[in-house]
């Protein structure tokens, strides 16, 4: 059985991993005039649910499922490097990748102190953000498919409340979108679980949903004069 | 001389040795002219380094570097997203990763980080800092420390700066000083005038005492 609540920890907003700094792409896009409302915000975050979103979830799925199938030391060394590899390779970013690497390792800080097992030093000091996120759920007790829901479900919820911050977005609305996206993060929680399970042990295998948007938002906001997210 | 337990647990922490001092309190206050102080003065006698919350551009961080107080390399500037109080109080893990770097490049002392502007009810987390200043301006009148806040009734030092705006604003030290030590509990409180005392002596004898040790007790 799932332990739930210990993945409703990982999904709060509230866990201190540094996600609140972080606009993933919603700044940029805020400058650019590609967001300004509502409308514009929800095209904007299913776009980033269907590349980003996707993406993280897959990667969550897999590290989750390495983890749970392997005991408590999860898979050798050799399996995590051959992941972030993988991982790099479908963020052509350099500022996208350096940032997902900050967040994993805030993440893993976190894992340590809550969920401690021998994994947490294997998985190498700054991992991707996902991979970090897959064997949080792994240890918290989650399914690859829980892991996939909880990377989904960031990928959107941290930077729809950027976007309240910097649009003054109503909040009650801003909820509201979330929930005509719910489910659609189910989808692409189920989806992502299946594409993981199938590429199990071979992370060249994973799919790679990434679209260009976000890494071109990303490299571009790394330059930008006054900024207030770090992505 | 310090407990080195802050840091959220981390696996990867080791037993560190320097003392990490937070600088907080509301806009424009004169933070970073405090922080630029503490460089010169105890700059040339032990190792330094200092991470800024910076809140819509890289402001403090480039100041600190244009007046050469600090090589630029023991400087860190962190982006606090809205929110500068989150980055040091909520969510400290951008913060401790920035903490955590300069320690492992240069081992030093004393690591200073300077909260982002913000209001009266900030204060820094126990698991960034072992010690917190809160700057305040005699500026905004004389009525602010009766206002309380974490900030001013509970920061390990109170500084009250800009005493030389005292009479253009009207506002009066001794009230003030009163209504300080009455919301603080006899924690102690200085007074500074940066602009013309830029030494900031009154806070290097506090923080002196300090890192000697003998009354050091940071959170368990
Ligand atoms: N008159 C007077 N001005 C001061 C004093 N200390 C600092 N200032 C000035 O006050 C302004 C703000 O000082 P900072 O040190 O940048 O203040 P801060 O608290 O770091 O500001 P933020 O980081 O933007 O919140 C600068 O123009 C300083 O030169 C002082 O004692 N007297
Ligand atoms: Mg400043």
């Amino acid at each position: 059985m799932t332990a739930t609540a210990a993945l409703l920890l990982l999904a709060d907003s509230r866990l201190p991993a540094g996600g609140h700094a972080h606009s993933g792409g919603v700044e940029q896009a805020v400058s650019a005039g590609r967001v300004g409302d509502i409308v514009t915000l929800e095209r904007f975050l299913r776009g980033r649910l269907a590349t980003a979103g996707a993406q993280a979830a897959t990667v969550a799925a897999f590290a989750c499922l390495e983890v749970t199938d392997r005991g408590a030391s999860g898979p050798a060394g050799g399996l995590w490097s051959d992941l972030d590899t993988e991982v790099s390779a479908r963020m052509p970013s350099p500022a996208q990748r350096a940032v997902s690497r900050a967040q994993g390792r805030a993440l893993l800080r976190v894992v340590a102190a809550a969920w401690p097992s021998p994994v947490v030093h294997r998985v190498g000091a700054r991992p991707h953000h996902a991979v970090a996120l897959g064997v949080a759920v792994a240890l918290a007790g989650g399914t690859a498919r829980d892991a996939a829901l909880v990377a989904a479900t960031g990928a959107v919820g941290g930077p729809a409340s950027a976007a309240l911050r910097l649009l003054g977005t109503d909040p009650v609305e801003l909820t509201a979108l979330l929930a005509r996206l719910a489910p659609e993060l189910d989808r692409c929680a189920a989806r992502s679980g299946a594409d993981a399970v199938a590429a199990a042990g071979d992370p060249a295998r994973l799919p790679a949903p990434n679209g260009p948007l976000l890494d071109v938002l990303a490299e571009r906001h790394a330059s930008a004069e006054g900024k207030l997210f770090a992505s | 001389m310090t407990s080195p337990q802050a840091g959220g647990g981390d696996a990867s922490t080791r037993r560190r040795t320097s003392l990490r001092l937070g600088v907080g309190g509301p806009v424009g206050t004169g933070k970073t002219a405090l922080v630029a102080a503490l460089c010169r003065v105890l700059g040339p006698e032990m190792s330094l380094a200092v991470v800024t919350n910076d809140i819509y551009t890289t402001e403090d961080a480039d100041f600190l570097r244009a007046a050469g107080v600090l090589d630029p390399d023991r400087i860190e500037a962190v982006q606090t997203g809205c929110c500068p109080h989150t980055a040091v109080r909520d969510d400290i893990a951008a913060n401790l990763d920035a903490v955590e770097q300069l320690e492992a490049r240069h081992e030093p002392a004393l690591v200073l980080v300077e909260s982002g502007g913000d209001n009266l009810t900030m204060t820094f987390s126990k698991g960034l800092i072992d010690l917190q200043l809160f700057v305040i301006d005699v500026a905004g009148g004389d009525k602010v420390p009766r206002k309380g806040g974490p900030g001013v009734t509970a920061s390990d030092l109170l500084v009250v700066n800009k005493t030389d705006l005292a009479p253009l604003v009207g506002a009066d030290l001794d009230v003030m000083a009163r209504d300080a030590a009455r919301v603080r509990e006899g924690r102690p409180v200085v007074f500074t005038d940066l602009r013309n005392e830029p030494g900031a002596a009154p806070v290097v004898a506090w923080l002196r005492g300090r890192l000697r040790g003998q009354d050091a007790a940071p959170s368990p």
